[in-house]
């Protein structure tokens, strides 16, 4: 692996801008502490101790926006800039277009985010799920996105001639549907498209911005960081193409499972059910390629807490996969549709698949960035676990939760009966989101123990060392 | 392939528009036969529920929207949308009977698309998840005074619920603002054009196994 400071043709410019990394992460690291405070106190709401009834600005509803949303704009977002403007220079051997615009980008993104935090507390949010972002900041997200892919787009378009790799495929698919996706699912039920059609395009938006936004660019980042951590090429080319076709064809067209059952047309709903048992297949070549590419170096899931990370990620996402296949049958939807199920595989997928492989991302990249080995390594391994343990309680709870609900509301009981039959798994949840903040209080005390240490050369942490776990 | 960069932004556009037609254009094209109601042709007749607020809560009424009336009707579902909105209502309650899991019978009519092909509709509020009841067949379900005890503070109604409590829809008297009106009328609007007897009330709350 080429050290990471090679100079750029010109000299004095740095290949990777560890700056711009570094801030995006930190960026990253407080959304993340942002996120996971709102869903908690969102979580109180179901164990009636709101910590803030009776504030207008602080109303559960809006509390809860904050939470999906910086979420997946800030802390995932975020990280994933972070993770880009790490790795298109490193596969491409040419920087980003403009370290100045990486900059404007950069505090537009932030502007972004406290617009969203200040417009919906103060009752702006938008009634699209997962684009409650006021309508007001819309057209600066759109701008913010195209800006970024212009910076990071041409140095890629510029560097064809050995053939890309398979990350900047899934980079330049999601580029080009980022913004699309963004458009359509912020605009076009807002302001031109009422009712059921609406509707469509909604759970369209929903599906598109985990599956053109976050899974590419997801994908591409372990595809980039897995085989740099294992230091040893992905498993199987084809496999990768495989992957790479089948998301960008059935991706796109599964929408409309997340409004099963309802007025939309029925054909949508037959299509999207296909397509998504379809992607499933698509998603296990992911999987399947992980693991060959892990074949012979399964040590390093012990050794190296980023791998680790990544692991754990991929064993989530097998699950889920799995899953998926069964719960977009019209015989589960009669019964998990609208309960606690779907929020435990919001999670798992957002958070377990995701959420994990980013902190596999930090765990190498934070170190990097700061020049200087992790300060805390039997904190981190403390953190991982403490993650580990509450994700899985979280999940495992939520689900059992979404089969009480459902079969509560099947049987005609009363609904304060669903709602009291939920109590104690609203409990639960609770404190598995407890143990998963306490694991994330280490998390961000051993970045900043990190960076108060004193200084080496940055950019000199040797791929792998940083956490003997 | 791969020594062509631009092909993979051409693959997500092609990809991303295909996907879109199919789950997006074709739903769309199918309802086109209806046409898109404006918020006045919709709003044709005063739901019983909407003059008794004016009874109830005289003062208030007045000082909010006038007189009863068709306008004020509309101006008051419109505002009571905006802060079902702004309040996220719509993150613990649906908007449509499936017809599955017996929803008909706790509920009401199965939703049917021409119900949504109208501007009140735009965002429209189907929501993903429930954690209090479906409220598209609310009208009439409860009465007006029930709606404002319950926007106050829930547990007072139903000592299990965990809906938040609202209080800033009322004033230093605890006397309904304008907001907890238009919510009121905005809940109570929802479905009255689906009773199944028109004009009557508290019938589909009585097959759902008694009071709240
Ligand atoms: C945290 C989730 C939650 C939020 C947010 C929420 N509700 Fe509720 N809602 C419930 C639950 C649970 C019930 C059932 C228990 C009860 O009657 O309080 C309920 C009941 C209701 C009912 C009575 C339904 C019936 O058929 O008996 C209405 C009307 C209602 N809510 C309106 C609203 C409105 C309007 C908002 C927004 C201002 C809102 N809710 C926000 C959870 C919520």
């Amino acid at each position: 692996m080429t050290p990471t400071t090679i100079p750029a043709s010109a000299g004095t410019r740095h290949l990777v801008n560890l700056a711009l990394v570094r801030w995006h992460l930190t960026a990253s690291a407080v959304c993340y502490a942002v996120s996971l405070l709102a869903g908690l106190a969102y979580a109180f709401q179901f164990n009636n101790l709101y910590p803030f009834a009776g504030i207008e600005f602080l109303s559960p509803g809006r509390v809860r926006m904050v939470h999906t949303n910086i979420a997946a704009y800030g802390f995932i977002a975020n990280a994933f800039i972070a993770g880009l403007l790490f790795a298109i220079p490193r596969l491409t051997k040419r920087p980003i277009l403009s370290d100045a615009l990486g900059w404007v980008i950069f505090w537009a993104w932030q502007l972004v985010l406290t617009l969203t935090v200040i417009g919906v507390l103060a009752g702006f949010g938008q009634a699209i799920e997962w684009g409650e972002t006021p309508v007001f900041v819309d057209p600066l997200v759109l701008v913010g996105l195209v800006l970024l892919v212009v910076n990071m787009t041409v140095p890629i378009l510029q560097s064809t001639e050995q053939g890309l790799y398979v990350s900047l495929w899934y980079f330049l698919a999601a580029f080009a549907w980022t913004g699309l996706v963004y458009f359509m699912g912020n605009y076009l039920p807002q302001f031109w498209i009422p009712g059921t059609a609406g509707a469509a395009i909604t759970g369209l938006f929903i599906h598109d911005l985990v599956g053109l936004f976050v899974t590419p660019i997801g994908w591409g980042l372990m595809y980039f960081f897995v085989p740099l951590l294992l230091r040893k090429p992905i498993w199987s080319h084809a496999l990768s193409l495989i992957g790479f076709w089948g998301l960008a064809f059935f991706y796109p067209m599964q929408g409309v499972h997340h409004f099963l059952f309802s007025p939309i047309p029925m054909y949508a709903q037959y299509g999207a059910i296909v397509a998504t048992i379809a992607v499933e297949i698509v998603v296990l070549t992911v999987i399947v390629n992980f693991f060959g590419t892990l074949h012979g170096r399964a040590d390093a899931i012990r050794g190296n807490l980023a791998v680790r990370w990544f692991f754990t990620g991929i064993i989530f996402y097998a699950i889920t996969c799995f899953q998926c296949a069964f719960q977009v049958t019209l015989t589960f939807q009669k019964i998990i549709h609208f309960t606690d199920w779907v929020v435990g595989h919001a999670h798992m997928v957002m958070y377990g698949v995701f959420g994990f492989w980013i902190m596999g991302m930090f765990i190498e990249l934070w170190p990097r960035c700061i020049g200087r080995p992790w300060a805390t390594p039997r904190l981190l391994t403390a953190h991982y676990w403490l993650t580990f343990v509450g994700i899985v309680i979280m999940v495992l709870d939520l689900t059992a939760a979404g089969l009480v609900q459902g079969f509560s509301w099947a049987g005609l009981s009363h609904w304060g009966e669903s709602v009291v039959a939920s109590m104690p798994f609203w409990w639960v949840r609770t404190v598995a989101g407890l143990i998963i903040i306490a694991g994330q209080g280490l998390f961000l005390y051993s970045m900043w123990a990190t960076a108060r240490r004193p200084a080496t050369e940055p950019g000199m942490v040797r791929i792998g060392t940083p956490v003997e776990a | 392939m791969e020594r062509f960069g631009a092909s993979f932004l051409i693959a997500g556009i092609v990809t991303f528009l295909l996907g879109f037609f199919l789950q997006g254009v074709m739903p769309v094209l199918t309802l086109r036969k209806v046409p898109v109601a404006t918020v006045e042709e919709l709003v044709q007749t005063i739901p019983p529920e909407f003059s008794d607020l004016a009874e109830e809560y005289p003062v208030e009424f007045e000082r909010a929207f006038g007189e009863v009336s068709l306008a004020s009707l509309v101006e008051a579902i419109e505002l009571g949308k905006e802060n079902y909105i702004a309040e996220a209502c719509w993150h613990c309650h649906s908007q449509f009977v499936r017809p599955v899991s017996k929803e008909n019978i706790r509920f009401g009519p199965v939703s049917t698309p021409e119900e949504y092909q109208n501007l009140m509709q735009l965002p429209h509020l189907f929501g993903t998840r429930r954690v209090g009841p479906d409220l598209i067949r609310q009208a009439g379900k409860h009465s007006n005074d029930w709606h404002m005890a319950h926007f106050y503070e829930p547990r007072n109604i139903a000592p299990y619920s965990v809906m938040p409590a609202y209080p800033w829809f009322f004033d230093e008297n605890k006397r309904p603002t304008k907001r907890a009106l238009a919510l009121v009328a905005y809940v109570q609007w929802l479905g009255s054009w689906a009773r199944e007897v028109p004009g009557t009330i508290y019938n589909v709350d009585a097959m759902r196994g008694g009071d709240q």
